[in-house]
């Protein structure tokens, strides 16, 4: 009997992206959206993070950005009255919160049933103890583990387990004292320190060096139970899964190892009574056939959107509709249209998946990586043998490497490789390489690494093509063997001192084309319907052939910071519109955490690279009619050029003029030619020159190279010496194009225009205004629309600035232009002829999709139309997301460099109520009781005293440290004065920290936009590291303090978006 | 070395086996893993194997005991990629070097996935590997059961119960599974008389080819169950089963080759993944009424299993036994022995 059809579903979404938690939910929850839909189920979606697919129009009936809170949560439920709530959608964030609304009776009040996977069961797979507990009942191993709480304990634990063993120190924050450790005497030395800070340490049996595997495993109500993929971290044990280089399907598992593992999910997965989707990691012993099960995740997850990009297989889709109470049998394999859902793909291609990093970003940030997650994003490759795969992904990072070896880039010379191998970092992969090139064994490796050899072989086999590829001439059977090992035509134009246009034409000539092949997850076994493809140089026949009347979309690459799901939205509007106009869609992308790449988004699904030669063989084979550059963000927007130059017909916006606005000193000329203000700028020419250019100019001076997204490099310079630095890392970067210096204007305001043009006459447009003053970079900044401060004479000026860029640059398709605003004042700093991530924001806010509109306008379609931006009745706010937990080091403050990993929005009556609900959305915790400041700088003491007063005047109990508690008390404020954590002296910042008591910190650092380390920063660092809400930011804490006296939580009104839209 | 097919076509790759032509019947397997055990698998013999994962070769090739017979059975193997260097604890040799003192041939550098979709058009087909195109050979015609079944009788254990197991190629793993502490198992060749034999039950193993050629063992069959004995088939075995309770077989296309075939048990509405490989299918219609299906595929509904509606008498056209592929049908053996154990009044551990 088939449970009853719920008819109205809460579904929890994720929220902003962070670390360890990025776009793969929104393509979760946008196909679990898709299988309800189809059932006719009412379905209400909570979700503050306004840039996803998953939160547009005509997907969810009832969309609420709000923050994922237990009350915010429990009001929903009491207004909605949902029969019916789905839990696993949403990451660990909806996980965890609709376990709360669980414990706290919420869902029993109300009546509200979870589907899928039972609350036990979650429980059963959250709780270790449980877990083990379950696990044992049928025989399955886990890592053998014993709790200690003194030295005596400890030692008799590791007597019983065998050394070496894995130290954890419970409940420490950061790993602290967790390590490996040989001998009893080791562990006495150890654990004398570590029992001075902690009460509980485990004693684990040490798995390092085991191989790590996982697999996806999908469960009925009838107990039909498959595995839709297993994957292989190259990196063994100790490295996090989300930190690994991962292929897919297992390569070093023999048929017994694959088979019995699986065995064990399946019965694991059943005893646990799983219903859906689930993902089990295991330990496998290299030299024996010994497992550990290290966990359980009762939820869609970062790996099963993987595995089904991996497969084809569509897991969301399908967990969703078991959850609804299907059965495997009961549903069809989409990609064929014909045989059962309850079946294994079969793979005949190879995946790897590398994570993406971007610690660079953050001075001070640790580089090792471990069992903690940092990586931003990912890329998934597809081949038909390692090293084919391996390259490719390298290359797919985007982050300059030329593929395994053979690099152009100096960042990529690893001088201490052995080290960086035996204590892995996150350039480990290319120390292996270095490694490799200088000689060392495979077997030495693997003892620094534990590799596997079957990986190191592969790799040395890279690096042997290379060596034979310099010495020997380029024939044909050399270059096809090159080209089906992975190696690209630019990276061979390096080993050859050519370049990539002879290397290819050369390529050409000899007749060597790569082959498109299709995924159908059976191996050929089956026709496939849907055109899931990838391009290999192994093979001899296309599997499909030229498609009619297409154009392609480029999307954006893996998630970084300052490239997130907001550049996915706009592609799949992109391929929405483009579909819904007639056109046939082709989609190139290499991220698996996108909707984007979902098998029934575009026509044609090409999995690949971002790169000039990728792009060029797909075109040169599909002979689209355009190709939209416009919506993927940097990475397709620099390759308009090229492409161009290559025939390809670009959309929109000619490239040289897109050129134009990307480059500083060519933008900077022209708008001093418009007679359009900007700070005063200056070229940078020689080192000598940019030191008397600073001079002239005045310091501070904001650095900035060309053809950068996020702001990489950007940097204030206070004085000379931070000049020269920043100059060195300017030129690291974008080194081919010229580095501006210009006058870094303090105090000053932001605005955003975000718009569309046609034929560089201006159709659409919004203009939204930062919180923060200039100086934050416009992805980390609070983002208000409409303006709340800016004068209309300001917004006016502003617009006739854009339409006359827009004109120059004969704009068609979507723009964005940043300006500073003194008084009403408007100086233009940065324009770019693409979408900007603010894009499903304006969208969604005025209620006019901008890309629908922008590719109207690609298409030549007449958009211009009486759009009201500017008279909006309600005010939205958007806040950046941090993710500075995960970033061991990291300085948490507002910089012109972005830092954000993504960003929430809400909405509200007032812009005090949308900026309350957003900061919450990002995570921020109303201050219930204590209060610490901390100013730096008189200035900022002066300005915030209002603030602060009002605070104290709510009632809070303030502390203060040193100079900034006198000035308070001078100022008739009363505080606790308390001393800074360098000193000795009590009342001592440490202490207040320690007690557990604060609920906010506010401190805001003489110098905001220098980069210093001091007490401030152990302070901020401190905040983040015991999750104490903070906020460093002057106009920041000057807006929340007036938003939070203004408005209390329990006078917020929750509205979904639809009621918004009605007012 | 080259591959060359019925049609005319040719694939051209790199030698990596032995060094000798091979002629055969072209076949592909969906597999990802398990070379190993389908190479060595008896109902290969005169097929060519295609792999439709394009890595073989990484975990290189263990001890002969590993094996699912004591050789590679099959005339051949083409791949996309074979990987000359392997790592795993159990590897005893590289597969080339298996593949070479087996004198069988192997391709590696094909387009396997362009083959393979051949094979799914236009149905398997003749191929041979060799330098130059020679004479096509048609497995199917030959015995090849009686090539790869055991001249002699072989017993394993001496428990109560005891089992006579058909070897008409029968795969190691069936042994591994029958063989408890409780059973005698005794292995006797394809066309070995039983009738005269104390025994309580009969396993029909899997084997090669069509199961027309094996007339004299459906003539054993007949003679076991109208002996009333229960009876235990595995892919031949199935087929065999129903051509001697009157039912007919026929020739699929490309044939279930892999290791994720979704299989439905009629009665219960659950459905497993199995390990298949097979040519011939059992026609449904053709089976008496006192038959039924017991499992069906889930993809194109042929028939992966009957049984006799009273009879102790049942076959599945999958490999319960695994190996290679997953486990999930193992019970097939455990509630067999489990009824034989019934009818003895003995307990046995599953």
């Amino acid at each position: 009997m088939r449970p009853k059809m719920p008819k109205k579903v809460l579904l929890l979404g994720s929220g902003g992206l962070r670390i360890g938690q990025a776009g793969e939910f929104d393509y979760s929850g946008s196909q679990a959206i898709k299988a309800m839909k189809e059932e006719g189920i009412e379905i209400v979606l909570m979700n503050p993070n306004i840039a996803t697919v998953q939160t547009d129009e005509r997907l969810a009936d009832t969309v609420y950005f709000l923050p994922l809170t237990i009350e915010f949560a429990t009001k929903i439920i009491e207004k909605e009255r949902p029969d019916a709530i789905f839990l696993s959608f949403g990451g660990q964030t909806a996980l965890n919160l609709g376990l709360s609304l669980e414990e706290k009776g919420i869902l029993k009040k109300y009546d509200v049933a979870v589907l899928g996977t039972p609350v036990d069961t979650i429980r059963n797979t959250e709780d270790r103890d449980l877990f083990v507990e379950k696990l044992k009942e049928i025989d399955v191993k886990t890592a053998i583990s014993r709790g200690t709480r003194n030295i005596a304990q400890a030692l008799s634990a590791a007597q019983e387990i065998g050394y070496p063993v894995m130290v954890r120190a419970g409940f420490a924050l950061g790993g602290e004292g967790s390590g490996m450790v040989a001998d009893p005497k080791e562990l006495r030395e150890k654990l004398e320190e570590v029992f001075r800070n902690v009460d509980q340490v485990l004693i684990e049996e040490y798995l390092g060096g085991w191989k790590e595997v996982e697999y996806e495993v999908v469960r009925d109500r009838s107990n039909n139970c498959i595995t839709v993929c297993n994957m292989e971290n190259i990196d063994p044990m100790g490295i996090h899964t989300g930190e690994s280089i991962v292929v897919a399907p297992s390569q070093t598992l023999s048929n017994f190892e694959y088979h019995m593992l699986r065995e064990v999910a399946l019965k694991t997965i059943r005893h646990l009574g799983i219903v859906g989707e689930c993902n089990i990691q295991y330990a496998l012993d290299p030299m024996s056939h010994e497992y550990r099960v290290i966990e359980v995740n009762a939820r869609l997850s970062r790996s099963s959107a993987l595995a089904s990009k991996a497969t084809g297989y569509p897991l969301a889709f399908v967990a969703a509709k078991l959850g609804l109470g299907y059965t495997l049998t009961e549903i069809k394999n989409s990609v064929t249209g014909k045989t059962s859902a309850c079946f294994e793909p079969a793979l005949d291609y190879v995946v790897l998946k590398m994570p993406r990093w971007d610690l660079a970003k953050f001075e001070g940030a640790a580089t090792r990586i471990g069992t903690e997650m940092k990586s931003v994003g990912e890329v998934m490759a597809i081949g038909r043998n390692f090293e084919e795969v391996l390259q490719k992904a390298l290359r797919m990072l985007n982050v300059g490497a030329m593929g395994f070896t053979a690099q152009k880039n100096a960042t990529f010379s690893i001088p201490n490789y052995k080290k960086e191998i035996r204590f892995a970092t996150t350039r480990r992969i290319f120390a292996l390489g270095e490694a490799l090139r200088s000689g060392v064994t495979t077997k030495e490796i693997h003892a620094l690494s534990r590799i596997d050899m079957w990986f190191l072989d592969k790799m040395k086999h890279i690096i042997d093509i290379e060596k034979s590829l310099k010495q020997k001439r380029l024939d044909a059977p050399r270059l096809l063997e090159a080209k089906r090992n992975g190696f690209s035509d630019a990276q061979i134009a390096v080993i050859k001192r050519s370049t990539e246009e002879k290397v290819r034409a050369l390529r050409h000539k000899y007749g060597i084309r790569p082959w498109i092949k299709q995924i159908d997850t059976l191996a050929g076994e089956f026709p496939a319907k849907t055109n899931y493809l990838y391009v290999t140089y192994h093979g001899s026949e296309h599997d499909i052939g030229r498609g009619v009347n297409q154009v392609a979309v480029l999307g954006s690459g893996p998630y970084c910071i300052g490239s997130s799901v907001e550049f996915d939205w706009s592609c799949v509007q992109a391929l929405k519109t483009l579909k819904r106009e007639g056109s046939n869609t082709i989609m190139i992308n290499s991220n698996p955490e996108t909707v984007s790449t979902d098998y029934d988004m575009s026509d044609r699904l090409y999995f690949e690279e971002l790169s000039l030669e990728r792009i060029l063989d797909i075109t040169d084979f599909e002979n689209p009619k355009g190709v939209v550059i416009s919506t993927g963000g940097q990475i397709p927007n620099n390759l308009a050029l090229p492409l161009e130059r290559n025939g390809v017909p670009v959309m929109g916006t000619a490239p040289e003029n897109i050129d134009r606005a990307e480059d500083r000193h060519v933008f900077s000329k022209m708008l001093d030619r418009l007679e359009i203000d900007q700070p005063q700028w200056v070229e940078l020419t020689t080192p000598l020159a940019a030191k008397k250019a600073a001079k002239e100019l005045g310091y501070p001076v904001l650095v900035r190279p060309s053809y950068v997204l996020s702001g990489a490099a950007m940097s204030v310079a206070y004085d000379e010496k931070a000049l020269m630095k920043f100059l060195k890392r300017a030129t690291d970067v974008s080194n081919d194009h010229p580095v501006v210096i210009s006058k870094f204007i303090e105090n000053a305001r932001e605005i955003e225009i975000d718009g569309v043009a046609s034929k560089g006459k201006l159709a659409i447009y919004a203009i939204t205004e930062h919180v923060e003053n200039a100086g934050t970079h416009s992805g980390d900044a609070t983002v208000v629309l409409p303006p709340q401060r800016t004068y209309l004479e300001t917004i006016r000026r502003a617009k006739a600035s854009a339409k006359r860029i827009v004109k120059e640059l004969n704009i068609t398709g979507p723009f964005n232009i940043q300006f500073l605003a003194k008084e009403n004042h408007i100086l233009v700093i940065e324009c770019n002829a693409r979408a900007s991530r603010s894009f499903p924001f304006v969208s969604k806010v005025t209620g006019y999709n901008f890309i629908d509109i922008a590719v109207r306008a690609l298409l030549g379609k007449d958009v211009h139309a009486d759009y009201h931006t500017v008279e909006i009745d309600t005010v939205a706010v958007k806040s950046p997301q941090f993710s500075y937990s995960r970033i061991k080091g990291a300085d948490p403050i507002h910089y012109v460099e972005m830092a954000s990993t993504g960003e929430v929005a809400c909405f509200g009556d007032s812009y005090s109520e949308a900026l309350i609900k957003s900061m919450m959305a990002a995570g921020f915790r109303l201050p219930k009781k204590n209060i610490l400041v901390s100013l730096g700088k008189e200035e900022n003491q002066v300005k915030l005293l209002p603030s602060i007063r009002t605070l104290s005047e709510m009632g809070f109990k303030l502390f203060a440290t040193e100079h900034t508690a006198d000035f308070l008390l001078d100022n008739k404020v009363k505080c606790t004065k308390v001393y800074k954590m360098g000193r000795k002296n009590k009342p001592n910042v440490s202490d207040l920290l320690a007690s557990g008591d604060l609920d906010l910190i506010v401190n805001v650092p003489e110098r905001a936009l220098a980069r210093n380390a001091e007490d401030g920063f152990a302070l901020r660092r401190k905040a983040v590291d015991l999750n104490i809400p903070l906020i460093t930011n002057r106009q920041l804490a000057e807006s929340f303090v007036s938003a939070f006296h203004e408005i209390c939580t329990q006078k917020i009104v929750i509205k979904s978006w639809d009621e918004y839209r009605a007012t | 070395m080259k591959l060359f097919l019925e049609d005319g076509s040719i694939f051209e790759g790199e030698s990596f086996g032995a060094n000798a032509p091979a002629a055969g019947e072209v076949v592909f397997t969906t597999g990802m893993t398990g070379y190993v055990e389908t190479l060595s698998d008896p109902s290969f013999a005169g097929q060519i194997v295609v792999g439709t994962f394009p890595l073989v070769g990484n975990y290189g090739v263990p001890s002969s005991e590993l094996f699912e017979s004591e050789k590679i059975q099959a005339a051949g193997l083409i791949v996309s990629e074979y990987s000359p260097t392997y790592s795993h604890h159990e590897a005893r040799g590289s597969l080339a070097d298996w593949l070479k003192a087996s004198g069988v041939p192997a391709l590696t550098g094909v387009d396997t996935r362009a083959l393979t979709k051949k094979l799914r058009d236009r149905g398997v087909m003749l191929g041979q590997i060799a330098p130059h195109l020679g004479e096509f050979v048609n497995p199917n015609r030959e015995n090849l059961v009686a090539k790869v079944s055991p001249k002699e009788k072989k017993v394993y254990g001496s428990g109560p119960i005891r089992i006579i197991a058909v070897d008409c190629g029968m795969k190691e793993n069936i042994v591994r599974s029958l063989a408890r502490p409780e059973v005698t198992l005794t292995r006797v060749p394809w066309n070995y008389d039983f009738s005269h034999d104390q025994y309580d039950a009969l396993v029909l193993s899997n084997g090669p080819g069509d199961p027309e050629m094996c007339e004299i063992t459906i003539k054993h069959i007949r003679e076991a169950m109208r002996d009333g004995k229960p009876i235990l088939g595995v892919c031949l075995g199935n087929q065999l089963l129903a051509l001697a309770a009157g039912g007919s077989t026929y020739k699929l296309k490309y044939g279930h080759r892999g290791q994720n075939q979704p299989c439905i048990d009629v009665t219960t509405g659950r459905c497993y993944i199995t390990s298949q490989n097979h040519g011939f299918a059992v026609d449904a219609k053709s089976l008496p009424s006192s038959w039924e299906v017991w499992f069906e595929n889930a993809n194109d509904g042929s028939v992966e299993g009957i049984r006799h509606t009273s009879r102790s008498w049942r076959s599945v056209q999958f490999h319960p036994e695994a190996n290679p592929g997953p486990t999930d049908t193992a019970w097939i053996f455990d509630d067999f022995l489990q009824e034989l154990a019934g009818r003895r009044r003995i307990t046995i551990k599953i």
